[in-house]
């Protein structure tokens, strides 16, 4: 390392924030733009599993919030993707490598969705997993970044609200309706406990190191599971993992170790939905090809 | 083009900036820069302007430092301290 990236290191490192035409090394720059590029990717992905149920929401009311948070992700991954293209990579890049499956999106979002119960539990589950990693990225060293999510964790907690409303409403309801949050919640423990990665060791994470993320993987998980098993107990649901306990002296959960190979192999393009749902991407990109060249020819 | 957006979340608080919209005109930066930043009541008022437009300052080089413009151009702290010390010297 030279003296300068040692110097902005430890710059960083003190709670120092870095603007677009600052000066910062190759790796930060490269780590910062992948991960923010991933993030973009995933907020625009992540509209088409919930996209799926627009048609099939049970009143006009979940029609309109569930259009609404769709119309939300996507305008998170234009501001996204707008710090992205100050770094360099215009946006029509983004979209060309995240279909052509050069880039990569969440985990979460190349999953099947197959009842109601589960736009209940993205909602209120996915959403509260993501905002713990969003609202630690509120002291990202790199100040555009962590700006933007400022507006984008403020949005995040409608959509909980608007997931727990599903969820509370369908545990209200008949067995059948509890028994449909039940199943997704069955369905989406495994992809949760993997939502936040594997355990990297802090002083081995590079994303720690240089600052861009300000709590590591596991961190993230305890605050999960601090945070949402008890209310997910609450409504006499049962979450799938019977080595899930609270160690009181420690304050750490135990849990049954997530499947990392699933995560890796789901992360890199082969997920159950990967496939349909990149070829609808790609098919609404041709599909709009023209209103774009007409646009930017006006 | 980029547009720059700044908000102003109630009357009477200053503009803020925002975060920025890529659009092919003003007339599409205005609808853009309403559905991003205002769409939810979080503003009262908006201010879209080119990137371009903005003149940007950096350097504030101060040749003839002028310190009196400055605080550090009002060493009291030191003066107060050796003041203090000559009238407790006068009253001994």
């Amino acid at each position: 390392m030279t003296e300068q990236e040692q110097g902005f290191l430890e710059y960083v490192q003190s709670g120092g924030q870095v603007e677009t035409d600052d000066w910062m090394p190759d790796e930060y720059r490269a780590r910062l733009r992948k991960f923010i590029e991933m993030h973009g990717n995933s907020e625009l992905m992540g509209v088409l599993p919930e996209r799926e149920w627009i048609l099939r929401a049970p009143t006009l009311q979940r029609k309109l919030a569930l259009t609404a948070k769709v119309q939300d992700e996507v305008g998170h991954s234009q501001l996204i993707y707008r710090v992205v293209e100050d770094m360099g990579k215009p946006r029509a890049q983004c979209l060309a490598d995240l279909v052509s499956g050069k880039s990569k999106f969440h985990n979460v979002f190349h999953y099947p969705t197959k009842t109601w119960g589960d736009v209940g539990v993205i909602a209120w589950l996915v959403d509260a997993a993501a905002i713990i990693s969003q609202k630690a990225l509120l002291k990202c060293s790199y100040a555009p970044y962590a700006r933007i999510m400022k507006k984008i964790c403020w949005e995040e907690s409608f959509h909980i609200l608007h997931g727990r409303d599903v969820i509370l409403t369908l545990m209200n309801g008949t067995d059948d309706q509890r028994g449909l949050v039940q199943e997704a919640l069955d369905r989406w423990w495994g992809p949760l406990m993997q939502f936040h990665g594997n355990p990297i060791p802090a002083d081995e994470d590079p994303m720690l190191l240089w600052r861009i993320k300000s709590q590591g993987n596991d961190e993230a998980r305890q605050q999960f599971l601090d945070g949402y098993v008890p209310q997910i107990r609450e409504l006499g649901l049962t979450v799938p993992d019977p080595e899930l306990r609270k160690d009181e002296e420690t304050g750490r959960w135990h849990y049954t170790e997530p499947d990392w190979d699933e995560l890796m192999s789901v992360v890199t393009g082969h997920g159950p939905k990967t496939e349909d749902r990149l070829d609808l991407r790609r098919q609404a990109r041709e599909n709009s090809a023209w209103v774009r060249s007409v646009l930017l020819a006006a | 083009m980029i547009y720059e957006v700044f908000r102003q979340e109630r009357k009477g608080q200053a503009f803020q900036h925002a975060g920025s919209v890529e659009a092919a005109d003003e007339h599409f930066a205005e609808s853009y820069a309403r559905e991003q930043f205002g769409r939810r009541g979080e503003s009262v008022a908006l201010w879209v302007v080119e990137r371009g437009s903005i003149m940007r300052i950096e350097e504030f080089v101060d040749e003839l430092n002028r310190n009196y413009h400055r605080v550090d151009g009002y060493p009291l702290k030191e003066k107060l301290k050796e003041a203090r010390e000559r009238a407790v010297a006068r009253d001994r």
